[in-house]
């Protein structure tokens, strides 16, 4: 197998993975630090027969996303903090509506506008819970160029896995830095396609559960004629209000795509965890600052390590919780005032929980982490 | 009519009936035109697609047999727009009203005009806000009482038509739920014509708009836009004052000057692959 190297920033890495993974739409609204992603997809679409459009905002970018994927396309948009919030109210009709998109998300320090061009922490819980109601979403975090390149394929196997919307989360430093990676072969990897229904067009409920949780989907114009509400809809997509059980059942139907398929979506890393009586919590690019801290730590006799949750939703709390359980004490770095913090309390059992947070549009130097850490060791 | 099955029994989802919509409703009109229209342009209805918001109007394509996607309140057309972008064969058709199309969704809307992408948009315009009650909306004209202008509105409204052309679209046309025929032509064309096209139905709201400024019942209310209708090559003769309480129907726009969106995205594809 040939090794092909290239220099890349995030951003690059993700445009390419995309269009590699399938992606043949994409529709955006110019935002820092996600704008390389349209840039480059303006530019490399068309040459692969694929669609770019700038719509007139971020609602609009995400609901073409949407009617793009209907339509039988692997689509994507890429945005920011502002950006993000706009996307929400279409976010959860993708969720609804069960399309597969992907969203490629750079973090920038917020709230508001905030600093638009310096890296942040602070939408873990956004892209968790920025819908409202209850819904079934995805989100991976990658800590470097090359794993930004992974899971921009794997965002879109999920995607088209579970009909669920899957969210790339980055932040602005890993959006613009360059690292050297590996691209992967084409042989080395799966495209996952959306599972087609295979009934007669006559009999196509395009809501009913086929036992999987994840019915079949159908692209307009293949000969199947599908509707599909936003609102509560039965098997035939048809908004049904006064019918609590179907209520229920779908919402619960929704939402387990990803709690009864945890094995297959949850992933994480553990670093020099074997031996470790203290555990830090990070993820993200920001991950790799902590690991540099365990590592100085280890040489001054501290047993620590790192558990690095790549999917941050679903978090990984099983597995979390089995690591808890021998552990003196449990650290979450992250860039915000505590997000995953109470995530990680809830996996933590009765080991105590300390937090290392820097919300300043910085990256948390190894040498604050392991001056934190020995602080309360 | 022995053997061939009337348009209504295949394009309307009879097991979804009846509708939600109020008695004397105008909308139950304008899907009769729309599917008409769509019957006389013969396209493949199985590569019709149907995008609606939020709204009374934007249940219509719940009741048609096509497929259908039942957006949020505002974005039915850059849903469309995804969908037409992705896949041009599709013919594209959005169903709106007043308030979806021309207040949330007011940006989308000057923005679909202005790309000039062959999709067709049919907004019901029956003045309020019907799903939620009878407030009022950017086409309620100046004085009418809703459940929110109670002492009369004082925000001027919208011409949609002369905002369509404004912004760009290539096709712009007002009919209403009295005249049926000149709506289901105009539709029709709209699905032909290949660019953006807007096709008003002005619509009556007799349990709201129309209850709430004494506007009589359904029948009333179709005879006064019978009696105020006045066809756009007379109302451009016509003063301004002779034009109040008038409802101009007719063409707007029919231009063929602009290229249409996708066909010009093909041409981007073709210089792209040939690596200029």
């Amino acid at each position: 197998m040939e090794n092909t190297y290239e220099i890349m920033t995030g951003n690059e890495a993700c445009t390419h993975a995309a269009i590699a993974a399938g992606m043949r739409f994409f529709a955006g609204y110019p935002i820092t630090p996600a704008t390389e992603i349209a840039e480059l997809s303006s530019e490399w679409l068309p040459k692969v027969g694929g669609k770019y459009m700038q719509m007139e905002d971020e609602l609009a970018s995400m609901a073409a996303i949407i009617g793009a994927s209907s339509a039988g396309a692997k689509a994507m948009t890429a945005t920011s903090g502002p950006g993000y919030s706009l996307m929400q109210e279409n976010l959860g009709y993708a969720a609804m509506a069960e399309v597969p998109i992907v969203v490629a998300y750079a973090m920038r320090q917020g709230p508001c506008q905030g600093v638009a061009t310096l890296p942040a922490q602070g939408d873990i819980m956004q892209v968790r819970w920025g819908v409202h109601g209850d819904h079934p979403i995805i989100a991976v975090a990658p800590a470097s160029v090359g794993e930004v390149y992974t899971e921009t394929i794997r965002a879109f196997n999920l995607a088209e896995t579970y009909r669920v919307p899957v969210v790339i989360m980055t932040d602005a430093m890993l959006a613009h830095m360059s690292e050297r990676i590996r691209i992967p072969d084409s042989s080395e990897y799966e495209c996952v396609d959306r599972k087609r229904p295979t009934c007669p067009p006559e009999e196509f409920k395009p809501f009913a559960d086929d036992g999987t949780g994840i019915p079949p989907m159908a692209s307009f114009g293949d000969g199947y004629r599908w509707y599909c509400s936003g609102l509560i809809h039965d098997e035939t997509g048809f908004p049904v209000s006064d019918n609590p059980q179907l209520t229920s059942d779908s919402i619960k139907r929704l939402v387990g795509k990803v709690e009864n398929n945890l094995k297959d979506i949850e992933s994480y890393e553990e670093y020099k965890t074997e031996d470790a009586e203290y555990l830090i919590v990070s993820i993200g690019l920001l991950s790799r600052s902590v690991k540099d801290a365990v590592d100085q730590a280890r040489q001054e006799g501290i047993k620590v390590g790192v558990f690095r949750p790549i999917t941050v939703w679903p978090f990984p709390e099983q597995r979390l919780a089995e690591l808890s359980q021998n552990k003196r004490k449990l650290f979450v770095c992250e860039m915000n005032e505590g997000q995953l913090y109470h995530v990680v309390r809830e996996s933590a059992g009765v080991t105590p929980v300390v937090q290392i947070t820097q919300n300043n549009g910085k990256m948390i130097a190894a040498e604050t982490i392991l001056k934190a850490l020995k602080e309360e060791i | 009519m022995s053997e061939k099955q009337h348009v209504f029994d295949t394009f309307l989802r009879q097991d979804k009936l009846p509708h939600i919509w109020c008695p004397g409703c105008g909308n139950g009109i304008v899907i009769n035109a729309l599917i008409r229209a769509i019957e006389k342009t013969e396209i493949d209805p199985d590569n019709v697609v149907i995008v609606s918001g939020i709204g009374c109007s934007s249940r219509a394509n719940g009741y048609m047999n096509f497929c259908a996607l039942h957006t949020n309140h505002g974005r039915a057309l850059p849903y469309a727009t995804g969908v037409k972008m992705f896949n041009p064969k599709l013919k594209v058709i959005v169903v709106t009203g007043d308030g979806d199309c021309t207040s949330i969704g007011g940006n989308h809307f000057i923005h679909a005009c202005r790309r000039n992408i062959d999709i067709t948009t049919v907004v019901f315009n029956n003045n309020n806000y019907g799903m939620t009650g009878g407030q009022f909306s950017p086409t309620t004209p100046l004085g009418s009482k809703t459940k929110t202008s109670v002492y009369g509105s004082i925000d001027t409204p919208f011409d949609i038509c002369s905002l369509a052309a404004a912004a760009g679209a290539t096709y712009v046309a007002r009919s209403t739920v009295y005249h049926v025929n000149m709506l289901i032509n105009q539709i029709a064309e709209g699905i032909n014509h290949q660019g953006f096209s807007v096709v008003e139905a002005v619509c009556d709201c007799p349990t709201l708009y129309g209850r709430l400024n004494k506007k009589g019942a359904a029948p009333d209310m179709l005879l006064g836009f019978k009696e105020n209708a006045v066809m756009k090559a007379k109302a451009d003769t016509m003063t301004e004052e002779e034009l109040k309480g008038k409802i101009v129907i007719g063409n707007f726009a029919k231009r063929v000057d602009r290229k249409e969106y996708t066909a010009q995205y093909d041409s981007i594809i073709e210089s792209a692959k040939g690596g200029h």
